[in-house]
């Protein structure tokens, strides 16, 4: 897994996003900050309500009422994405340098329309091309993603398709416009396990033909293993470490990123009973002030009343806590 | 995110006391008119007598198409102006009230019963009594209805009874089909499955489990079919076929004031006005039901109300961030 | 397709026999038409002597089949008004009941669904609570008043517009606006809550991410799939339209379609006459009903037409 090197891609500082419920205001993201490099494939995994969904839709400009981008700062090639001459620039990038593939093939392909339509549109809108280019680019791109019988399957509806087939095509519409940057936010948890593999090993085939980079948001370590070179885990809305993938399975250093490691089962122990991490994530509407973590960390001490930093510890890594370096590797 | 995984309720659905039911309707100020307008129409339905400076069917022929008090030769006797037949526009208006509310509640009371209890027959029962129900509601549905209405009427003669029969008859299938929906999707909730699988008789099924989850649409259901038939009620009045004089109703006496639409413009306002508020009052209290019986519908007023309040806000301090 | 139409024919001769079934029996049966047809001082002799010209002495159930039999051959008989065939005065006044009903909800699918979408687009927003307040409103207002309202103001007060009757286009718009303008309220509702729900949906969300345009999200994506409910609604405000409304909004206008017709029918007890319009509107609301099916498997290529 290899990375090229050059300047940074996206650039996420200091992101805050808010929610405006009736019972009060949910803090999603509570301050991400993440860098993504050329060709590099980063995942971002947490559990459900950690915030790793809502902090890349807010990359593709997806936060709608009731949420809304607090603070914070997006930056695609240097240039900002927010704002007002940002959204000029959002514009011009997403979908076309920038693409996003989302969970549920299901419901995230338009039920009335055929595939071919849902591909070449992206092709004409950012493209400009004429029908007859833009349905052989589309078969193209059905072939590059391993879909049997392009031809035939451009006048299908997505409901003839199976999950699989119809996240394939997510994927085509995506890469259509040779994006530099593809979103997948858990684009394989809807999906069967056999089904999973696949589509894991599609992507990963085409990040390195293609030169991609990846962002790959799952719950799922394992994913994490096969495709990423770089990880960050998130909980209760912040990042609470950050590392080279490998790195982080073999000395994972935040009590949190522990206690992941230790909950999955591995086929090659032997275990009687898995091992849980105690405790309920926090409430966001009204986040505990210091570590988000401290109620449910063997190692909580007074100072983890204050909210930590990520501070480097050791090669390439990040962590948020306050015990980092002095805890034994699990 | 689904914000409501974060933060489940605590509070429970149901309104806990009268004082709930309060505050809930005053936040929402629209409900609370339309309850409020509501109330006031019930009172005035039910103390006509009372109200009334005149007896609606009094003809004074001296007093003959006399506008409204603000107007040049309007007196203060008659507030509202006389009809041709120097009737009391104002007491006209306040008994009319009687006539449209009563045939609304009787023609709901009837259609909705009739059609409740044939939906949860079909509903429950399924198979052959099922396909049977809905086969009939589907033709009886695409009758003319009006034409058919006003044909019955003509043929057995109008007066309120036969009104509130016809309109029965022709508005049944709603709750019918309504009641059948919710049935069958209540029927495959787990609870009920658990609790016919232990043995609980049909009737136990249907009345502890399967009716509570049916109260509130149909409620609502029922709220908006009473704003359809008193308007049909004053359309069929209107067209002659509905109440007959000398009892009063608001569409007969905008009929009786077309003739006279060009001289006396007061005569055919006030019945309509009357005739639009009271429709206004039932609707805004239809949608306030709806609002607070659906968590979803609040959770979407919500959001509406913070759009409105924060575009307001960013309007006046273009700076400032929703904290 | 075919099995499909000939269910549905099936479904609709059903019905159009129900209704005609219906009249008949509650024309013949139900209360006295002899009585309800001739001068009150008729003599005994001159009511048994109607009675035989219109065949009302002989069994009912000998009538039924001679009224089956007419009904074949679309012959309801003379009307006992105008002293012509019932269908051919049905037929000539068809076209001007049809005109207004599709010229109204034409109007009223037009108008609402601007308004619908710019009201969902922005939820609390000013087009938003206007819409929804002004729906109300027209919801709350009677049909005919409102058409005696437009006629008080824009044909007496201002002198813009002539107050009833046909003949030029200027005679058409009041009608046509009172018979749109309930149906505008109840649809822009629809297109404004299904755009609502629509919007909400995930593939909005990968339209956006695609970077398509606004325009073409909302108005190709998330328009063709909340057509539905607009449809249905559609087909249902036609349907009242030319069986229902039909009858006040002619009246108010004195506008000679089939619902004035009916009126006039009805205050002569011209009971032949009433039979051929009802038979007539039943077909047309059959009609109706299929046209929308087909409108729907237009929009939504999945629909198994069952």
């Amino acid at each position: 897994m290899s990375c090229t090197a050059g300047p940074l891609l996206l650039e996420i500082e200091n992101l805050v996003v808010h929610f405006t419920t009736r019972h009060g205001v949910v803090q999603g993201v509570r301050g991400v900050n993440l860098q993504v490099a050329p060709g590099e494939t980063l995942g971002i995994v947490g559990e459900s309500g950690s915030g790793k969904s809502v902090a890349v839709q807010a990359v593709m400009g997806l936060i709608n009422v009731p949420g809304e981008i607090v603070e914070g700062e997006i930056r695609w090639k240097g240039r900002s994405l927010l704002g007002r001459d940002g959204r000029a620039h959002l514009d011009a990038v997403r979908g076309r340098e920038i693409a996003m593939i989302f969970q549920d093939p299901m419901t995230s392909l338009d039920p009335l329309f055929r595939i071919g339509t849902q591909i070449t549109e992206v092709l004409r809108r950012h493209l400009g091309m004429g029908r007859k280019r833009a349905r052989e680019r589309a078969i193209e791109l059905l072939e590059l993603v391993d879909i049997s019988a392009p031809e035939k399957r451009l006048d299908q509806f997505p409901n003839e398709l199976s999950g699989g087939m119809r996240q394939r095509v997510m994927i085509a519409a995506a890469l259509a416009c040779e994006p530099e940057l593809l979103i997948a936010d858990e684009p394989t948890t809807a999906l069967d396990v056999t089904i999973q593999a696949q589509i894991l090993e599609l992507l990963a085939g085409l990040q390195e033909r293609l030169k991609l980079s990846v962002i790959m948001i799952t719950h799922d370590l394992g994913v994490i293993a096969q495709m990423c070179h770089r990880v960050a885990v998130m909980y209760a809305g912040q990042i609470v470490e950050v590392g080279l993938a490998e790195d982080i399975f073999e000395h994972p250093v935040h009590p949190y990123t522990q206690g992941l490691l230790r909950a999955t089962p591995r086929p090659d122990e032997v275990t009687e009973r898995m091992v849980a991490i105690d405790g309920m994530p926090p409430n966001l509407i009204a986040p505990p002030a210091g570590c988000a973590f401290a109620a449910r960390c063997a190692c909580a001490r007074e100072c983890c009343g204050l909210p930590p930093e990520l501070t480097p510890c050791g090669e390439d890594r990040l962590v948020s806590c306050w015990c980092a370096g002095q805890q034994q590797p699990g | 995110m689904n914000t409501a995984d974060l933060h489940p309720d605590p509070r429970p659905r149901r309104f806990a006391s009268v004082q709930g039911l309060f505050g809930e309707l005053w936040r929402d100020k629209a409900g609370f008119l339309g309850v409020a307008l509501m109330g006031a129409l019930l009172f005035m339905a039910a103390a006509a007598p009372l109200l009334a400076p005149h007896p609606p069917t009094a003809q004074d022929l001296r007093a003959r198409l006399v506008p409204p008090a603000w107007e040049e030769e309007g007196s203060r006797k008659h507030l509202l102006g006389t009809d041709h037949l120097g009737r009391d526009v104002l007491s006209r208006v306040i008994y009319g009230a009687r006539v449209s509310l009563a045939v609304g509640a009787v023609v709901v009371l009837l259609a909705g019963s009739f059609g409740v209890v044939l939906g949860l027959l079909a509903g429950y029962r399924g198979g052959r009594t099922d396909s049977l129900i809905m086969r009939w509601i589907d033709t009886q549905v695409a009758f003319p209805g009006l034409l058919i209405a006003l044909i019955i009427l003509a043929v057995i003669g109008p007066s309120m009874l036969t009104v509130i029969l016809v309109l029965a008859f022709n508005g049944w299938m709603v709750y019918g089909r309504m009641t059948r929906g919710l049935v069958l999707s209540v029927r495959q909730t787990a609870y009920v499955e658990a609790a016919e699988m232990v043995g609980c008789s049909a009737t136990r099924v249907i009345f502890r489990h399967i009716l509570p989850n049916l109260t509130s649409p149909l409620l609502t259901l029922a709220i908006l079919e009473f704003a359809r038939i008193v308007l049909a009620e004053a359309a069929l009045s209107f067209l002659g076929m509905g109440i007959q004089p000398p009892a009063t109703s608001w569409g007969l006496d905008v009929a009786a004031g077309k003739n006279y639409m060009f001289r006396a413009w007061w005569l055919v306002t006030f019945p309509g006005i009357a005739i639009s508020i009271t429709v206004l009052a039932i609707n805004l209290v239809a949608s306030w039901l709806r609002l607070i019986s659906d968590p979803q519908e609040r959770e979407k007023q919500f959001a509406r109300q913070m759009r409105a309040l924060s575009a307001r806000r960013r309007r006046r301090r273009p700076e400032a961030v929703t904290p | 397709m075919g099995r499909y139409f000939l269910k549905r024919l099936l479904q609709g001769v059903v019905v159009i026999f129900g209704v005609t079934v219906l009249v008949f029996v509650v024309t013949r049966l139900v209360g006295d038409p002899v009585k309800v047809m001739l001068p009150l001082e008729a003599t005994a002799e001159q009511r048994a002597e109607f009675e035989r010209q219109l065949g009302l002495d002989r069994p009912m159930a000998v009538q039924f089949v001679d009224f089956m039999g007419g009904l074949t051959r679309l012959d309801f008989g003379e009307s006992l008004w105008q002293r012509r065939p019932a269908m051919t005065i049905v037929l000539e006044k068809l076209p001007l009941t049809l005109q207004l009903a599709f010229l109204g909800v034409g109007l009223a699918l037009m108008l609402s669904i601007p308004l619908g979408i710019l009201a969902a687009l922005r939820p609390g927003g000013l087009a938003d609570r206007s819409t929804v307040f002004l729906s109300l409103i027209g919801l709350s207002v009677p049909q005919f008043w409102l058409g005696l309202l437009l006629i008080v103001i824009l044909a007496v007060q201002l002198h813009w517009l002539p107050t009833s009757g046909i003949g030029t286009p200027a005679h058409l718009l009041l009608p046509t606006v009172t018979m749109a303008l309930p149906a505008l309220a109840r649809l822009v509702m629809i297109v404004r809550s299904s755009m609502i729900d629509e919007l909400n949906q995930q593939y909005i969300k990968t339209c956006f991410a695609k970077g398509l345009s606004f325009r073409r999200v909302i108005g190709v994506h998330a328009l063709r799939n909340a057509a539905l409910p607009v449809v249905t609604l559609c087909g249902w405000e036609l349907i009242r339209a030319v069986a229902g409304y039909s009858v006040v909004v002619e009246t108010v206008f004195a506008w000679p379609g089939l619902g004035l017709t009916a009126i006039q029918a009805l205050e002569r007890d011209d009971l032949i006459l009433l039979q051929a319009i009802v038979f007539v509107v039943a077909i047309l609301v059959v009609a109706i009903n299929i046209l929308m099916d087909l409108v729907y498997k237009a929009i939504d290529p999945r629909l198994e037409l069952a």
